[in-house]
């Protein structure tokens, strides 16, 4: 089926979107599902986004996504995606907006450089979850791998079990909510932002320390657990820069500009 | 990059080569240098052993077939003259055959007077064991060796994206724990004090046909288990003593084992029920063997598993 050009996105010019999708309702209620256990990557990303940009519809469901890499990139709309099944790497990178279910797990590297939006996986996810990150909430509601939110920069990871080591390493800006325990080297050289963990600690990484947990700190972990409708029985610390490696003069432009 | 599969029944054998061939296949894009399998077929009183006369890729010049049959010739004549009665030889292809004999006697001196014909090298060695590696993709190298229908209890398997060293049969894994009976290692990865181990492992006696840092960790284990070590202990041990990236799959006669580094810099995704252990470098690879929607995880960092058949 012919797409237009904003929805081909940067596929090959004579790829053509399979165009398997059933649609159901009318006007804005409009609902789209299709079956992927039969298309390669490039058909169902393009079968995505022929649905999303050219049919303008705002709820899609994925079915049978067989652990393929690779799915649902660079969606740039207010949509709701359903993905019914298991993700393997790279699913959901570089998207803005989209607020994406999978009701499996997935491989590395999800929600990678995510602008907006909201990712919710209802099992497992594998390491690099949530790479920078730049805005919008990723919710693991099993465990993660390692390396979580590596050089994060906005928005919020909130996971449900357990972390592996190196989580949080350089990240820069942003949230994290792990409920269950981490493994060692939490927080290795991070910038800023703030980690908050439910479980135990294996080790802290370099120039993490632990900080206070002030009243503004409860109300946003209620919040946000709330929303997600995570209730975990544990009591969380908080864990912060310690700003030893803050090595950056502290010179605005204009006056570096000066010096120089 | 490469990929990395291994499955293990628990609860009987089943068709591990249609298997171990359809989780290579799905990971063909990670390495399509070359690919490999290590089957361990029922257990039997008969020792087997595979063979390589010549790399596929070498120059084949007029004597080319010639100078083969006679070095297979030669092997079947260096066995019976060490005592091994042969049941069957099977040639699948012109430069690798099997050969399965009673043998009762040392190994290392059995398989060191089969290498020392040129250009030959034993991939595999042991009661069940059986090692399959050749250039090009699982789905090709299954066919040419008919590997579609054999029946065991555990396999692991490799596809290569060469690195370290030549793209050719030698390079290519699994590797067999030269001269440890039915022992065979895969490994995604790479190892920086390669040539340390090599040497101190050369120092006992141990030979190396490669350059490939994985040979290594094959005869590290086996050394270590013939040491008195169980598997698990002599894999614990190899976290400490090993420098580098890797996660890595060992088989033994009765066992699967994985290992991974204390970065899990190297991926794997697993998948474990009562009947059936899988586990590949992606998910792709074990949903290749199981058709119904099944919950994985990735082992963390310094994991290491081991399961019996």
């Amino acid at each position: 089926m012919k797409i237009s050009y904003d929805a081909r996105g940067l596929a090959e010019p004579n790829a053509w979107a399979p165009g398997n999708a059933t649609i159901e309702g009318e006007g804005s209620g409009r609902k789209a599902v299709f079956d992927a256990a039969d298309l390669t990557t490039r058909q169902i990303n393009l079968e995505l986004r022929r649905l999303v940009y050219d049919e303008q519809i705002t709820d899609v469901t994925i079915r049978n996504p067989g652990a393929k890499h690779s799915i649902a990139v660079g969606i740039l709309a207010r949509c709701r995606i359903t993905i019914d099944g298991s993700l393997g790497y790279f699913g959901c990178g570089l998207i803005d907006g989209p607020e994406i279910r999978i009701t499996g797990r997935v491989g590395w590297s999800v929600a990678e450089n995510m602008m907006s939006g909201v990712i919710m996986i209802e099992k497992n996810a594998g390491s690099l979850t949530g790479a920078a990150l730049r805005g919008g909430d990723v919710v693991v509601r099993g465990d993660v791998g390692a390396r979580t939110g590596i050089d994060q920069k906005g928005g919020t990871i909130l996971v449900g079990g357990d972390a592996g080591m190196m989580t949080g390493f350089m990240m820069q800006r942003g949230r994290q909510i792990i409920c269950g325990s981490v493994g060692g080297g939490l927080g290795d050289s991070m910038y800023d932002g703030a980690i908050y963990v439910g479980g135990k600690v294996a080790s802290l990484g370099t120039d993490c320390v632990e900080g206070e947990l002030t009243a503004d700190d409860d109300e946003f972990l209620a919040r946000k657990l709330r929303i997600y409708g995570m209730e975990p029985n544990a009591s969380f610390r908080k864990f912060v820069c310690g700003q030893k490696l803050w090595n950056y003069d502290n010179l605005e432009p204009a006056e570096r500009k000066l010096v120089l | 990059m490469c990929g990395i599969a291994g499955i293990i029944h628990r609860d009987g054998p089943g068709d591990i080569g249609s298997e171990m061939t359809r989780m290579l296949q799905s990971m063909k894009h990670r390495g399509p240098d070359s690919s490999g399998f290590a089957l361990y077929g029922p257990p039997d009183d008969l020792l087997v052993m595979r063979i390589k006369l010549a790399d596929p890729n070498e120059v084949r010049d007029y004597g080319w077939a010639d100078r083969l049959e006679r070095h297979r010739n030669e092997i079947e004549a260096r066995l019976a003259k060490l005592g091994a009665q042969i049941d069957t030889t099977r040639g699948d292809q012109e430069y690798a055959f099997r050969v399965r004999f009673r043998y009762s006697g040392e190994l290392k001196p059995l398989a060191d007077y089969v290498e020392d014909v040129p250009g030959c090298e034993v991939l595999s060695l042991g009661h069940s064991l059986e090692i399959v590696k050749d250039l090009s993709d699982a789905e090709s190298v299954s066919e040419r060796y008919r590997l579609s229908g054999f029946t065991g209890t555990h396999a692991i398997g490799h596809v290569r994206m060469a690195t370290e060293s030549d793209v050719d049969i030698s390079g290519a894994h699994p590797y067999w724990a030269y001269p440890f009976s039915d022992i065979a290692v895969v490994h995604n990865g790479q190892l920086t004090n390669y040539h340390m181990w090599r040497r101190r492992l050369e120092r006992i006696g141990h030979r190396f046909q490669s350059e490939c840092d994985s040979e290594i960790i094959a005869v590290y284990l086996a050394q270590k288990m013939d040491d008195g070590l169980s598997l698990e202990t002599a894999m614990k041990q190899s976290l400490d003593e090993f420098d580098g990236v890797f996660t890595y799959l060992v088989v033994t006669a009765d066992a699967l084992g994985v290992a991974k580094d204390e970065m899990a810099a190297k991926p794997l995704v697993l998948y474990e029920s009562p009947e059936l252990v899988a586990l590949a470098s992606e998910e792709v690879a074990i949903r290749a063997v199981i058709g119904r929607e099944i919950d994985t995880y990735d082992p963390y960092e310094r994991q290491v598993l081991v399961w019996s058949r």
